[in-house]
């Protein structure tokens, strides 16, 4: 055992690791743009005012910032989804298909029950949409579980089978008589409930309560006291009488919820309609997100918000500078992989 | 139903599944060094998007084609540096370079949506020529496709038969091991990656240029993951991969099929056909160790200080 350092070298060291982080994602975000800027010099647009637009459309007005926060909060529940598990060594890439899953099965609820009213229809959505990112992540648990494949390879297959489901159901059955790769637009009680008169929703207190939930339970239970003792050394916990199998599905399936739950908010909150291939990376984004933050809960939420910044920046890019929406994902990329490569002339991260 | 319809979907499964088919030779490639490289499918739109502009602006299919595949090549160089080099994540690293892949081919695609040129040339299949025209007219096939197959020997040939095809896999096997008997792993992943990326970009040259002859964003549609699954479905070896790419035309083909002699089934459904049996095929594998893994895949190689 370390001797424990007293409070106040503590809460120094602390305040020196924040400015120290803080330096070094700062000047990671610098060089990202940089790059971008760049790509946008080479394209004819000011790099600058683009620059001034993106900050100025997400955190310069009300109605901005909460468009920050609808791009930020199906994030959250995707990266989650990945955090999780991560904490008994497992890789979910997964989310996305769990993700078409959840959404699948919260369709079907919403237009199977349209005439409940909401707080009955509402929960079965999530519930279903639950269920059905659970039990698609069931399927890698328990081959996992029972050693037949890695789950890696499982949930990778798994996400490009998703969506041909939701497509099958969508086109096949569900769709709208004036549209072919569309639902119907939701009825007003199987919406989630927006926050402020913004297109703020409800999952946004969801994700952030649920990655509370899993800040504590990690922390302070049994449950998040075994995980790590897995995480650390699958063969020594096995040995000490922790049910690592039981942990291996569950946990897996639990990810799997999380990500269904993000699928239903995003047809019940953001669209209010199933659309046949409606995430683009979503999930794969979650995943990313939570590889940065490490898979700690608070680490999720600000590496959300500043992904979220970029993207919903992006919207507006395409507005006033002419540039495709999906440019934006260069920036994206670009910091991405500025963070990846850790390049030496910046302070550097202690081993981990 | 019509024998010319019959020949008719086969002539239309080969063309869809010639791209696949070099794609997963790619990723071969790429994992039998050692590197997953998850960002195939941005790898694909890039190499897509920079074959079609410089077809179009050139008026030469093969500059296009020749454009795609180097641009495959540098991509997968982006992966390599941030995996080899910086020693990242394999995966994140591969996710980060597929959104890398979705906004730079946007960008570079951006003026040629909507474009036409003229595709790769068609050349009959020689010795048809006593067939009525309008069977010859559906085998007619381009470069690419005559090639493909060629392609897959000859990428078994290098991995399996050349020193530096040994040296590919040894590193894929174990770094370590390779280091010590006096092979550059760093550098030899470069290479693997580079080729994996040319072959990559000829696969999607082949859908831009010679297939779809258009250009328009997300065109590739899940192609990168379908060729990461086929990759395992063939065991990581090349000619097994002809297998994989004809596994997934015969569902295109047995699609088309159904659809022209009008049974309803769901093509979606179909669709899935591909992923199921690799899932199946894995699971039968499954406890065995028999299966041919790369086994240092996903690694990061830290090197020897």
């Amino acid at each position: 055992m370390r001797p424990q350092p007293d409070l106040a070298e503590r809460a120094k060291s602390a305040s020196a690791r924040a400015v120290g982080g803080l330096l070094r994602y700062g000047s990671m975000a610098v060089m990202a743009f940089l790059l971008f800027g760049v790509i946008l010099l080479v394209s004819g647009k000011n790099p600058i005012g683009a620059y001034r637009d993106l900050f100025s459309s997400t955190l310069g007005s009300a109605r901005g910032f909460s468009e920050v926060l609808v791009a930020m909060t199906p994030m959250l529940l995707t990266a989650l989804a990945v955090a999780l598990p991560s904490r008994i060594g497992l890789i979910n890439v997964g989310v996305e298909g769990q993700l078409y899953m959840g959404a699948c099965f919260a369709t079907w609820g919403a237009l199977t029950f349209s005439d409940l009213p909401a707080w009955v229809l509402l929960p079965g959505m999530a519930l279903l949409g639950m269920i059905g990112g659970g039990l698609w992540a069931l399927i890698p648990g328990v081959l996992r579980a029972h050693g037949l494949v890695n789950e890696t390879i499982t949930t990778l297959l798994l996400n490009s089978v998703a969506p041909m489901v939701v497509s099958f159901f969508v086109f096949g059955y569900w769709h709208s008589p004036m549209d072919t790769n569309k639902t119907a637009n939701f009825v007003p009680s199987a919406r989630l409930p927006t926050l402020f008169d913004t297109r703020v929703d409800l999952s946004l207190i969801i994700g952030l309560v649920l990655l509370g939930l899993f800040w504590f339970v990690m922390r302070s239970t049994r449950w998040g006291l075994e995980m790590r003792a897995i995480g650390g050394n699958p063969q020594a916990a096995l040995r000490n009488g922790i049910p690592t199998r039981v942990y291996v599905i569950s946990v897996l399936c639990i990810g799997g919820a999380v990500a269904g739950l993000a699928g239903m908010a995003q047809v019940s909150g953001f669209y209010g309609v199933l659309l046949a291939n409606f995430s683009r990376g979503i999930g794969f984004m979650g995943f990313l997100i939570s590889w940065l933050a490490g898979g700690n809960p608070l680490g999720i939420v600000l590496t959300s918000f500043a992904v979220a910044m970029i993207t919903s920046g992006g919207n507006l890019l395409q507005l006033t500078r002419d540039v495709p929406y999906a440019v934006i994902n260069i920036l994206l990329a670009f910091t991405l992989f500025v963070v990846l490569a850790r390049p030496r002339v910046l302070p550097r991260r202690k081993a981990a | 139903m019509t024998l010319l319809s019959v020949l008719g979907v086969l002539s239309s499964a080969v063309f869809s599944g010639t791209s696949l088919l070099y794609t997963t030779l790619g990723e071969i490639c790429d994992q039998r060094s050692g590197i997953v490289n998850l960002g195939l499918e941005g790898v694909l739109l890039v190499s897509a998007s920079a074959g079609f502009a410089v077809t179009y602006l050139t008026g030469n299919p093969y500059l296009g084609v020749l454009a795609a595949a180097l641009a495959g090549g540098l991509m997968n160089t982006i992966l390599g540096y941030l995996t080899i080099t910086r020693g990242a994540n394999q995966l994140a690293s591969g996710l980060a370079l597929m959104f890398f892949g979705f906004g730079l081919s946007a960008w570079i695609g951006r003026a040629y949506v909507g474009a036409r040129i003229t595709g790769l040339p068609r050349f009959p299949l020689p010795g048809l020529s006593a067939l009525p025209v309008l069977v010859r007219s559906l085998f007619q096939f381009d470069l690419l496709i005559y090639l493909s197959v060629p392609a897959a020997i000859l990428v078994w040939w290098i991995l399996f038969r050349t020193r530096w095809g040994l040296g590919v896999r040894a590193v894929g096997e174990s770094a370590d091991t390779a280091f010590a008997s006096g092979r550059n792993p760093r550098r030899i992943r470069y290479q693997a990656l580079f080729v994996g990326g040319l072959l990559a970009g000829l696969g999607a040259a082949h859908l831009s240029i010679a297939y779809a002859m258009n250009w328009t964003e997300y065109m590739t549609a899940g192609r990168g993951f379908i060729a990461v699954a086929l990759v395992i479905f063939s065991k990581w070896h090349p000619l097994r991969a002809i297998a994989g790419a004809l596994l997934f035309s015969g569902a295109v083909a047995f699609q088309l099929l159904l659809q022209s002699s009008g049974i309803q089934i769901s093509p979606f459904l179909l669709d899935t056909i591909p992923y199921l049996l690799t899932l199946v095929v894995l699971i039968a594998w499954g406890g065995t160790r028999r299966h041919s893994a790369p086994a240092s895949l996903g690694r990061v190689y830290q090197g020897t200080e």
